[in-house]
């Protein structure tokens, strides 16, 4: 194992501990570390909307710049100095959730194959966050705006771009002018719009989007914020005086963290560390990494053009074009570049239904490495096979919870792609050919791998999203379990606990039809 | 609806969330210099002089009438020799090229020096045409800097050459 993924392990192994370890006071909806784009994103709006309001109110000068937000910290400190504070904190935090973001993406491999995009896109977004923080710090022009500036300037001159030093802009109280913090301003206002792009070009190849986080951690994150702005609000330093170096200022190491970075080592050691950190984010993907799985492969001739492998691919890799045999019929067809062959369209798929009575099923989307055919016919095997008073089915993901150490005489396991795989019919065959009760594994909430794996099998089990379990299924004979990698004893008790319930109700009436599928003549 | 536990342990960690935010944006505090330590910017951008050659006669005979220029000036600019000394000590000395591709640019340097506050004496030699032997731009002085003043030195020819401000 090569340095980088030992390295790449030991944090992942960290970090998830912590994840899941949050889940148990937050719940997986509303778990910040698995929502931190969303959350981030939710900061940014924050640094937004108190931004045009400290836009329409500042004035631009070199006196009148520090009064008016002066003015807003003391005198309107109600809304105005809310406003700020709030603007400060919130981009704090948005930089803390940006390189968790960054650390959670890098240490779980979410940075080649499908995700390339993905990933690529994000690399410039730290930059752009970054000048766009470092430049609000100026427009105050208070003592941290004047060491902040010349800092900058300093470091830029290193950079053989400028044929006379920036940092003569600042050498003395007249030599700058109120022009200065108009184009600041637009500065302050341009690189955010880039960022803003840039964040719609990062999630442009994802589909349904987490904009915004639960609505119970937006209340909770915005109350934070607000308890600080109240308690701790920012305040400006004394104005800047460029004919002598600030004192000891208030700092915000989540920003301007690199100035004492420079001060401690030099320009060339601060621009050499950040061109060699974001070359290596950039080369990343070009690493080894495990060989992509096969991708979805669509059938013609059983695809009806129902658009629900559409609707439920998360990363945007399936479109519709006009059927070539069908007239006035769509077919899905499947960029290789996107599918994250997770199989959640097979299970979407109304074809891949176990009821139909074919031979060979085939359905109109399928996974090469499980299709949903050879799917039925393990089930069918081992349903036959299985012994005991209470035959338990379990369907896992791969990546959640290990299911096979459950296997025995009368528990059968099927690992899956990711549950979001399994058409729910599956789970009523399962039930009328033998089954006594079916077991479902999925990742922790909001865990999927692929994104929407948990959410998409849980709506459709409870009939809020196509295809849907039918009602007629009693809910009673299924579990669902969500489990993560490390849930191995819980997931056991779990099946331990079902199966004593299901002995429970061994006289029940609740049972379906068997069912005996028989091949029509011509399949 | 959420146990009791799982609330306390949200206000906790949102409560940690909020000091490591608090904290952060202000903390701990940063001062780039210390107290009683001033500094000296030396900040000069300046074209240096072009070694023209006066023409001969026969040379001005042969070119078209409206083009006889008696000078004979390239487009390329000397390079600047500079010197800085504290105390009677060198502390900076360099030559500066000038920019451009055809090196008609400005020379320019930029470099802070940190000094203990007090009594100093600066002394700064320039030579903006190294043809000529020496230094045709010299500039002494006694100073006083107080904790935490910036002293910049700069060359203007239109204020006489080098100037401490």
């Amino acid at each position: 194992m090569s340095f980088h993924a030992a390295l790449r392990k030991g944090v992942k192994s960290v970090f998830l501990r912590f994840e899941e370890a949050l889940d148990a006071p937050f719940g997986g909806e509303d778990n910040p570390l698995r929502h931190l784009g969303a959350i981030g994103l939710y900061l940014l709006w924050i640094v937004v909307g108190s931004g045009l309001y400290l836009y329409t109110v500042l004035d631009t000068g070199i006196d009148a710049v520090y009064n008016s937000i002066g003015y807003l910290s003391l005198e309107q400190w109600y809304l105005g100095g809310v406003l700020r504070s709030l603007h400060r904190y919130a981009a704090d935090g948005f930089m803390l959730v940006m390189m968790l973001h960054l650390l959670r993406e890098w240490c779980y491999g979410r940075y080649f194959g499908f995700r390339l995009y993905s990933w690529m896109t994000g690399v410039p977004l730290l930059w752009l966050a970054y000048i766009a923080g470092i430049g609000g710090y100026w427009i105050v022009w208070d003592q941290l705006a004047q060491l902040s500036a010349i800092a900058t300037t300093e470091l830029l001159d290193w950079l053989p771009i400028f044929s006379e030093p920036a940092a003569r802009n600042f050498m003395a109280p007249d030599s700058i002018n109120d022009r200065f913090f108009t184009m600041l301003v637009f500065i302050h206002l341009g690189v955010p719009l880039l960022l803003i792009l840039g964040l719609w070009a990062h999630v442009h190849r994802i589909s349904h989007v987490d904009y915004l986080p639960s609505r119970r951690v937006m209340l909770n994150t915005f109350a934070v914020l607000l308890l600080i702005s109240l308690f701790a609000p920012a305040l400006s330093n004394p104005p800047a005086d460029l004919a002598s170096v600030p004192g000891e200022l208030g700092f915000d190491w989540f920003i301007l963290f690199i100035h004492p970075l420079t001060d401690l080592t030099s320009p060339a050691v601060v621009w050499s560390l950040l061109f060699v950190l974001t070359a290596l984010l950039f080369a990343l993907p070009l690493l080894p990494h495990p060989r992509p799985d096969p991708v979805a492969v669509v059938d013609a001739a059983n695809c009806t053009g129902c658009n629900r492998c559409l609707a439920d691919c998360p990363y945007a890799a399936i479109a519709m074009e006009a059927h070539p045999q069908r007239p006035g019929l769509k077919l899905a067809v499947v960029d290789p570049d996107l599918c994250a062959a997770c199989g959640i369209c097979a299970g979407s798929c109304p074809s891949s239904t176990p009821f139909r009575r074919r031979k060979t099923l085939i359905t109109g989307i399928d996974m090469p490495q499980q299709p949903v055919n050879a799917l039925r016919e393990q089930l069918e095997q081992a349903l036959s096979r299985l012994e005991g008073g209470c035959r338990i089915v379990v369907f896992g993901c791969a990546r959640g919870a290990d299911v096979k150490p459950l296997a025995a005489a009368d528990t059968m396991v099927i690992p899956l792609l990711c549950t979001g795989m399994l058409p729910p019919s599956f789970v009523e065959y399962a039930l009328r050919c033998g089954a006594d009760g079916v077991l479902l594994s999925t990742c922790r909430e909001s865990a999927c791998e692929f994104r929407l794996g948990d959410r998409w099998t849980r709506r459709r089990l409870q009939g809020e999203r196509e295809p849907h379990l039918r009602r007629t299924v009693p809910i009673s004979r299924l579990q669902v379990v969500a489990a993560s990698s490390h849930d191995r004893t819980e997931l056991a008790e779990a099946l331990a606990d079902f199966r004593t319930r299901l002995e429970s109700q061994v006289d029940s009436d609740d049972r379906l039809q068997p069912y005996l599928r028989r091949s029509p003549h011509h399949a | 609806m959420l146990k009791p536990t799982a609330i306390v342990g949200q206000v906790i960690l949102y409560g940690a969330f909020a000091a490591f935010i608090g904290y952060f944006a202000t903390s701990p505090k940063y001062r780039q210099i210390p107290d009683d330590v001033a500094l000296i910017k030396l900040s000069i951008s300046h074209l240096g002089e072009r070694e023209c050659r006066k023409r001969s006669p026969e040379e001005l005979a042969k070119m078209p009438p409206n083009m006889r220029a008696p000078m004979d000036c390239p487009r390329e600019r000397s390079d600047i020799r500079l010197e800085v000394d504290l105390d009677g000590q060198p502390v900076f000395h360099t030559v500066m090229h000038p920019t451009g591709l055809y090196k008609d640019g400005v020379s320019t340097v930029y470099k802070r020096f940190e000094v203990k506050a007090g009594d100093h004496r600066v002394t700064v030699r320039m030579n903006d045409n190294l043809v000529k032997p020496g230094f045709n731009f010299v500039k002494e002085e006694a100073i006083k800097l107080k904790p935490g003043q910036v002293m910049v030195i700069d060359f203007n020819p239109d204020k006489g050459g080098l100037f401490f401000k």
